[in-house]
């Protein structure tokens, strides 16, 4: 058992790039679901559409990456007004229901065999982001202690923390303006605030908008990260994860969805490299290494029922704050 | 020594799957073995939309569509034995396998790419006319109807009783099945009998369910957000246990296995669809005849309806409740038993079919038992129906596109009351 496999394992992952990409997804639905009670299942189509924006616009077009991010914020505006005109007036569960399928939709035009001279097909779009490693003032990795970075991973890093920073900054300031606090009375009670001569329907679909926006810069760092965007990196899983990152953190708190992440990576990548080391060294038998990755999947299964049975305010969040129930 | 480098492989396999992460799909984590390909043509030209998928006993399960060119390939993580099976309900219309080789290839891979080959059938391509494949279509079109109308009553039924939108509702289904594969091929009971033991086991199970989870949660006050977040956390916790004592593969029952179509007319059938048909058929006549002339039945509209008033005029609410559950949980495992005859048992099947059946629920009104029945069927239509415009592997999609387009035309949907916020 290589316990310092282990440790600097957990610790790396735990603050790594798919923490920060999970973690601004989480922020996204935060500003959905913790703020606004809007229930987004789709939020992995959002970060599709940037992502694979970006990617078609280098790949496929040849244009400039930055343009790229551009057109991925462009589709993710246009998808949330086309997911919210219908749906916004009405009852929670149905955007859940409409999110979903859009979601699901979105991954199978990208994977599909007929769009595949745009998309790629199942195998997605590669090599697209040297653009943004030419800028890369890193000569070497970052080494703390148990924690390490190689050279590319360290520029994506920091500037995958920034805009996690950035982000915590903007719905921190939004939300203790007026606007921020006509969002959580709609989610406390939409005809009262609807009856205060606001309306209710507009401010859902710009937090449906800001959110997906958020959710986009998560799209383009996995997709800068790996160089590559693959259409079942979106899964459905993808926003349950997400789901169970902002409920673990703490609904409708600023520093919830960063909490949750931490937290989320850490236990996994734990629970993950402990056991895969104890089957590689015989202390556990009874499993094999496919296994590990299923046992995984169903402690998080366990866990998002367990959160929300006992503890839906999750680790930070205020019970008074946030009162979860459908109308 | 070998084996001690195989172990320092397979270790940094691993970690290297870790670090891929969460993201990507399991089955998809490892990848760095041998490449197995091949190309399908019939006289010369390439067949597009044809599905093959790879297994090995270890678990491993990948599959390929194959692109215009008839070309597909799937990337395997090691070295080893792995069957190869072409889905030949994927073959264009009028294309056959070459009658003597079938469609399953045992083959040792061991680095590099293999090439393997399905030999399509000399003489058998025929061009059937659009109408021909239109009544086809139909008819597979009403039969995976059914099977979404099974599984959609027991989700309007208790989503209109306890107000949950049941996203663990795809694993009853998938519970139907794998009972089923269990009782068949492992204690070689005969299928009917098999098939009826899954029912019984999945009642109980829903029974179980609804006892132990979500009748506490009901008594705490749960709100209905917390039960539906609640049941994701249930669906990927008994998703992936599935898998984990059953493996990725898709397999098929030992029973009436590969049994060839009858031609009736136009259509081409296989006796075992037909029997699990009409099966559905008769279960959900006998649903509808517990909603309309059964005490109990009648009792659970009322409950749908308004519980304070129903539990008013004494009715048991709980009971009622229960039994719900226990009618939802045997017909979406009877939807499970007749999806499996066809499409064959897997881990995810259930999941897959939920959003059709939520789309089939939405279309007839969420929370109707009769509008379920029909969405249902439409949506099971127009997704084989939409195959004579539309690539098939982008059907699903299709049926997806309308039901956003029904909420936005008639939100209620189709059975619905309307008692939306404006």
């Amino acid at each position: 058992m290589d316990w310092g496999n282990i440790v600097s394992q957990t610790l790396t992952q735990a603050i790594g790039i798919l923490a920060i990409i999970y973690c601004l997804a989480a922020i996204g639905l935060n500003v959905h679901f913790g703020y606004t009670g809007l229930l987004n299942f789709g939020q992995a189509g959002f970060l599709a559409v940037a992502a694979y924006g970006l990617a078609v616009t280098v790949s496929y077009l040849g244009a400039s990456l930055w343009l790229g991010v551009l057109v991925g914020l462009l589709a993710t505006v246009v998808l949330a007004l086309l997911l919210g005109l219908p749906t916004l007036r009405l009852r929670a569960d149905y955007l859940a229901i409409v999110t979903i399928a859009a979601a699901e939709i979105i991954r199978l035009l990208v994977r599909s065999v007929t769009f595949r001279e745009v998309f790629g097909g199942s195998d997605g779009l590669t090599r697209f982001a040297d653009e943004f490693y030419a800028l890369n003032p890193f000569t070497t990795g970052i080494a703390l202690g148990p924690i390490t970075f190689s050279k590319n991973d360290s520029w994506v890093f920091v500037v995958g923390w920034v805009v996690v920073a950035f982000w915590l900054l903007v719905v921190w300031s939004l939300m203790r303006s007026p606007w921020g606090r006509v969002l959580k009375g709609i989610r406390e009670d939409e005809d009262a605030v609807r009856s205060l001569g606001k309306n209710v329907y507009s401010y859902k679909m710009q937090a449906l908008i800001l959110g997906g926006v958020i959710g986009a810069f998560g799209g383009f760092i996995s997709a800068v990260y790996t160089q590559s965007v693959q259409p079942d990196t979106f899964s459905t899983d993808f926003t349950f994860f997400a789901y169970t990152i902002l409920i673990l953190g703490g609904a409708a708190r600023v520093f919830g969805p960063v909490a949750g992440a931490l937290v989320f990576w850490a236990l996994i990548v734990f629970v993950g490299e402990f056991l895969n080391e104890a089957v590689a060294n015989g202390v556990i038998t009874f499993i094999t290494s496919t296994q590990v990755g299923q046992i995984r999947f169903m402690l998080v299964g366990l866990g998002l029922m367990l959160l929300m049975i006992f503890r839906p305010q999750g680790i930070f969040g205020d019970r008074k704050e946030l009162a979860l129930d459908a109308r | 020594m070998r084996a001690r480098a195989a172990a320092l492989l397979a270790a940094l396999l691993a970690a290297a799957a870790l670090v891929v992460g969460l993201g990507a799909s399991p089955a998809a984590a490892a990848t760095s073995g041998p490449v197995l390909f091949g190309a399908v043509t019939s006289n010369d030209k390439g067949l597009a939309g044809v599905k093959i998928s790879a297994s090995n006993d270890s678990g491993f399960s990948g599959s390929a569509t194959t692109d215009a060119t008839g070309a597909w390939e799937i990337k395997t993580p090691k070295s080893g034995t792995y069957e190869v099976v072409l889905d030949e309900g994927t073959l264009p219309e009028g294309v056959a396998l070459a009658p003597d080789s079938g469609n399953t290839r045992t083959v040792n891979a061991f680095l590099g790419k293999v090439r393997i080959q399905f030999p399509t059938g000399d003489g058998v391509v025929e061009t059937t006319s659009k109408w021909a494949q239109a009544v086809q279509l139909t008819v597979d079109g009403l039969l995976l109807g059914l099977v979404l109308a099974l599984s959609a009553v027991g989700l309007s039924l208790i989503y209109g009783t306890t107000g949950l939108t049941n996203f663990a509702h795809g694993e009853l289904l998938t519970l139907g099945a794998v009972s089923t594969y269990v009782y068949n091929n492992l204690l070689h009971i005969p299928l009917v009998l098999a098939a009826a033991l899954a029912l019984i086991t999945c009642a109980i199970l829903g029974s179980i369910q609804d006892r132990v989870l979500w009748r506490k949660l009901r008594k705490r006050g749960t709100g209905l957000i917390a039960m539906l977040v609640v049941s994701i956390g249930l669906g990927i916790f008994l998703r992936y246990v599935i898998l984990f004592f059953f493996g990725g593969t898709t397999v098929q029952y030992a029973d009436f296995n590969g049994q060839a179509g009858i031609q009736i007319g136009l259509v081409s059938i296989t006796p075992k669809a037909m029997v699990g048909g009409v099966v559905a058929i008769i279960a959900i006549l006998l649903c509808v005849y517990w909603l309309l002339r059964t005490k109990m039945g009648k009792a659970s509209r009322a409950v749908s309806d308004n519980p304070a008033l129903a539990s008013a005029s004494g009715i048991d609410v709980e009971r009622v409740i229960n039994v719900v559950w226990i009618l939802g949980a045997t017909m979406a495992a009877l939807a499970g038993v007749l999806l499996g005859m066809t499409q064959g048992v897997n881990w995810f099947m259930g999941f897959q079919i939920l959003l059709l059946v939520f789309a089939g629920v939405t279309v007839g009104g969420l929370g109707t038992a009769f509008g379920a029945l029909i969405g249902s069927l439409l949506v099971g239509l127009l997704i084989n129906l939409s195959t004579l415009f539309v690539p098939p592997e982008l059907k699903s999609v299709g049926a997806l596109v309308i039901l956003i387009l029904v909420l936005i035309v008639r939100p209620q949907g189709l059975l619905g009351r309307r008692e939306r916020v404006g």
